[in-house]
Formats: C-alpha cells, structure tokens, sequence
C-alpha cells in the first residue's frame, strides 16, 4: 500500500538529489547528465568566491535574524494576552480572525500589501487627497524592506502561531497557578514562573524548525517583490539560485549553491535537535 | 493538594472577606465579577483592560480591514473608484459588474478553471496515495517498516534543492502539463506522518477481530480504519487542497505557455504586476461606457482567490478547535 508514496517520492525527491550530481559537472542540457564533463569541485569554489553568491548569503541570514527578533515574539505576546481574554466567544471569534491569512497565498498577501502601501495604493490615496505632493513608497523602498517584509509575515502567519500557543496554553494546570496565588505570586511573577515555562518545549520546538528554515526565508514572498525593490537587499538563496540556474542557465553552478544550502540547512536542523536533547527539551524528533 | 492540610487554611486566607459565609449565614454580598474569571485571579485594572482591548482591536482591524476595501471596491463602479482614488472604503454605487466581467470566459475565468481543476485533481491523487502509505506505515513491525519509514523523514529534512527538480520535471516533458502543478509535490511526507500518527492510535484489537472474520486488509482500511478517522483525513485533504490552490512558484517555473496559468499566477502577473488583462479593459480608463474596468475588476480577480478560503474555513475552525492537528504535530 505504501508502493505509490514511494514511488512519487522516489521519482521526485529521490531521483532529483541523485541529479545533484550535475553540482561536480559541467552540465549542459543538450549533453544530459550522462555525457557533461565532471569538473571536480570547481563549481563549489566558484560559489565560495563568488561575490553574489556571498551577499545573498548575507542577505538571507540579516532577514531570518531581524525576524527572530521582531517577528517571533509576537504571537507568544499575542496568545498571552488572547489567553486572559475571559470570555470564551470573544476569544474564539478574535482566533478565526487572526489566523485566516495563514491560509492566503503569498501572492495574495503582498497585492493586499500594495493595495494598501503600494505608490498608488490607500495610503498615498489618502495622503494626496489630504493635499501631500510626494508619494511614500513603503513597497520598493530598499530601507525599509526588512520592516515590510517581517510586516507581511506577521500579518500572514501570526494568527497561526498564536494558536500553536494557545494550544500549548490550555495544557497549563489551573492547580499550579492556584498553588501559585496561595504562595503570594501576583500576575507578572505567576507569567514568569508558570505559564512561561509552560511555553517551553513549544518555543524550542518552533526555534528549532526554524533554524532548519533559516536559509530558505520566504521564498515565494521575496521573489514576488524582487522586481520592485531590487535584487540588492531582497536577493536571498533560493532566488539566487533560481536566477542563476532556470533564468541564466548556469545549471551546475546554480545547482552547486543550492547543494550547499540543503547540507547547510541539515546540519543546522541536526544540531538543533541535538542542542534541544543537551538542554533536556524533546525537540523535533527522539532517538529511537 | 494545599486543602489536604488541616493546619493551613490556605483559602479563607486568600478569599476576599465578601466571598465568605458570614457568621449568621446570609449568602455573600459578591461584588461584580466575570462569570469566567477564576476565584484565586486578582481583578483587572481599568487601564489594563482598556490597553488589552486597543491593542485587540487593532490587531483584528488589520486583518478585517484590508479586506473590507478590497470587498467594497470589487462591488464597486469605476466611476466610484476613480473618485475614491483607487480603493473604495465607505460603499456608495455598488454592483457585480466587475465580477461579470472576468466570469464571462476570459482569461481569469480559464485561470480559476485551471485551479480548481489541479486543485481536485492533485487533492484526489495526494489524499489517497497518502492514505494508502499511512496506513502501510502504521502497522509497527511489518515487513520493511523502518526503512519504509526513513525514506519518507529524510524528505523532510532534506530537500533534493530546485535545479535538479526542475531538470527532471523537464526531462520527463511534464513542462507546460497539469502534470507538473501536481506531481512533484504529491505526498507530503508531513501529512503522510499526520495520518499515519492518528491510524497508530486505532486499536489494534479491533483490527484483528476484523481478520480473524476474513477481512483483508483493504476491506479493513476501507470499512474499518477510514470511517473512524474521518476528521484527520479531512483535515490532510485541507492541507493539500490550500497547498495546491495557493502554489504559484511551481506554476512560475514549469508553466511558459500562460494560456494553462493557474489562478495566482495571474493574479500576480494582472494585480500585482499591473499587466492589462487582454479584452477587460483593465488599466484603460473607461468611465463612459459604465463598463467596470480597472480597480473594481482586480480586486474581483483577488476575491476569486479568496472564496474557496472562505468556503472550508468554517470547517478548518471545527477541526482545529478539536485539536486534531495539534495531537498530531505534537505526535
């Protein structure tokens, strides 16, 4: 019964990381795999000295740290407060709402995004007819490109964390915070000392998946808004990748790149886990 | 465990004075307290709660407002949002022209054809190829049942990356198919472990008596494990229908031949590129005729891609509160 699953991943998981062999060759689509010369390492080298290559790199990891910071606190804060919301309708009704863009496609969020931000879109609507003669372009300005793009992250998918925590949440003991009041713990210090870390293995969990995402931030998002900002601050990775390789045609190169990238994001995933073990938290996975 | 302990009576000390019986056994004078809140929770401080409730506030307003004037402005006339400028907040002259327009068999009526037809399609084919090998998995102990199951986690940590994807998809000649939108991301081996989970947990007593009658394990699959787990597959059924719906990178790399583009891809090359739409007049303004052109009929275009959203969320909010999911992740 498994026979088809493991056919459609063989084929298209399997079969393409054998294809990865076109990273040691000089690869050209009209000699196919088997007849490209191998080159050794050079395409890897290529890549380690390739000045592009490098910034994309360091333009991915800005964008994963400045959304650690700014982007993965906010549901933890959301939830907390949706948490000691009392009333369980209101609740439910401002859960439905927050998390329905989790379920829009990247496409979509960032048109709203230009609808509303974009050079003709609400906000400079409302700016001109109020007598502004400038146009403030949220949406192509390389500045503050960081801010919009963590803005559309946690427009989309914030909603979805805080259920993630709110679900954490309701696991929490009433009796520890009944314990807790009894021993004189106001509401900051019950935070502190009972729900917080409650929120323990969950953080660590989300922290660990995320790192394995490190290299691959927003794809989808980034490449949508490539052509408006440019590709100096919204080159990452996978766009780069795509650019040099389906664009530019430089597959082995490209296919390189993308190799390092894959290892790179497994090591990290792998270390993570294992770092999670070392602090005692379960992590994604458990040694059998 | 603190009322076990007869030396301590914790919670005469903690109880406000009102909340307790008086000496002559009058019921107490409660002061006004929410239904919800817990006895031992101290009460809010007005400031606290007005600053909950603005932030609140604002935090559903983002989400609701956005879609409020993409709404309006798509049931708009032309004439109503040139004058608004754009966006429409407040309705004033409404009609459906706009969606009249691109239903009325142009390109964004081929697109939404294109993505239900994959959507359908490629659900169908992921929901039952990962039913089949959930099921296979989640019987401990039979035949390659470890190996089986590291072929599926190793896709999740590890990707075979774009380029050598893309040159299969092309070496196969699955460039410019259906084919392409559906086949390389069919089984998700997250939800295949989701299912698998949830089948793990159905009794094995149950499955044996089915055996011991005669049943194969086909007819068990079908008449015994799928019926109880009705709630778990339709929830990997969401998952893979919102994946296929909203996927538009994959349409990108292997669809050139934009006659097959898929709802977002079009939604991304006639909204957010701002490329006129053949034969709807977008971008030309046409204030005239009282034809519905420009805003009206891109934010029409938009709210097409909302609608099937809309259409499985209320059920998307029954099974999530049941914490179907959750059980699941968390596995």
């Amino acid at each position: 019964m498994t026979v088809p699953a493991i056919a459609v991943l063989v084929v298209f998981a399997y079969v393409p990381m054998l294809g990865n062999v076109i990273a040691w060759q000089d690869y050209s689509p009209y000699r196919g795999f088997l007849n490209s010369p191998f080159v050794g390492w050079a395409n890897f080298e290529r890549v380690f000295t390739n000045p592009a290559f490098l910034h994309a790199v360091e333009n991915t990891l800005t964008i994963t740290l400045f959304q650690l910071v700014f982007y993965f606190p906010v549901p933890i804060f959301l939830a907390l407060l949706l948490n000691s919301v009392l009333s369980p309708r209101v609740r439910t009704a401002i859960q439905a709402i927050v998390y329905l863009p989790h379920f829009f496609s990247w496409v979509l969020v960032v048109t709203i995004f230009q609808q509303i931000f974009g050079g003709a879109g609400l906000i400079n609507q409302t700016l001109h007819t109020h007598g502004a003669d400038h146009t403030v372009s949220f949406m192509t300005n390389p500045d503050t490109f960081l801010v919009l793009i963590t803005s559309q992250a946690i427009w989309k998918d914030a909603g979805w964390g805080i259920i993630i925590f709110l679900a954490a949440l309701t696991t929490v003991s009433p009796e520890l915070y009944e314990a807790s009041v009894v021993d004189g713990a106001n509401r900051w210090r019950r935070m502190w000392h009972v729900t917080l870390p409650a929120l323990r293995p969950v953080i660590v969990l989300l922290l660990i998946l995320r790192l394995g995402d490190a290299l691959t931030v927003g794809f989808e998002q980034l490449i949508l808004q490539r052509d408006a900002v440019g590709s100096d601050v919204s080159e990452v990775i996978d766009t780069y990748v795509y650019y040099q390789g389906v664009i530019y045609g430089d597959w082995s190169f490209a296919a390189a790149a993308g190799l390092v990238k894959g290892v790179v994001s497994l090591a990290l995933v792998l270390g993570a886990n294992k770092l999670a073990h070392v602090f005692g938290e379960a992590g994604v996975y458990r040694r059998a | 465990m603190s009322g076990q302990n007869p030396e301590i009576d914790a919670e005469a000390a903690v109880l406000p004075r009102d909340l307790v019986d008086d000496a002559r056994g009058r019921a107490p004078r409660r002061p006004r307290r929410h239904k919800h809140r817990p006895v031992w929770e101290e009460e809010p401080s007005g400031i606290g709660q007005m600053t909950k409730a603005v932030i609140l506030s604002v935090v559903v307003l983002a989400v609701l407002f956005p879609l409020w004037t993409v709404v309006v402005t798509s049931f708009s006339t032309t004439q109503e949002s040139i004058q608004a400028g754009g966006l429409v907040v407040v309705p004033g002259d409404l009609t459906l022209n706009a969606y009249k327009q691109i239903l009325s068999g142009g390109v964004v009526t081929r697109a939404a054809l294109v993505s239900v037809g994959v959507t359908g399609v490629g659900t169908v084919i992921s929901v039952v190829v990962s039913v089949l090998a959930a099921y296979g998995l989640s019987r401990p102990g039979s035949f390659g049942h470890r190996p089986l199951l590291f072929v599926f986690l190793i896709t999740m940590f590890f990707g075979a990356g774009m380029i050598p994807t893309y040159l299969l998809v092309s070496s196969l000649d699955l460039i410019d198919t259906y084919w392409a939108l559906i086949l390389p991301g069919a089984v998700s081996a997250f939800n295949v472990l989701i299912l698998r989970n949830f089948f793990m947990g159905i009794d094995n007593a149950i499955l044996d008596a089915a055996r011991v009658d005669g049943a194969g394990e086909w007819r068990i699959l079908g008449r015994i494990v799928l019926p109880m787990s009705k709630a778990v597959v339709a929830v990997v059924a969401l998952f893979y229908g919102v994946g296929y719906w909203n996927a538009f990178f994959n349409a990108m790399l292997y669809i050139n031949d934009n006659t097959k583009w898929p709802l977002q891809l079009v939604l991304r090359s006639y909204v957010l590129q701002g490329v006129t739409l053949p034969g709807s007049g977008t971008g030309q303004v046409d204030v005239g005729s009282g034809a519905v052109t420009g805003m009206p009929v891109k934010m029409a275009v938009m709210i097409l891609a909302i609608i099937p959203i809309l259409l499985v969320y209320p059920f998307v909010q029954r099974h999530f509160t049941k914490g179907v999911i959750f059980g699941a992740v968390k596995g």
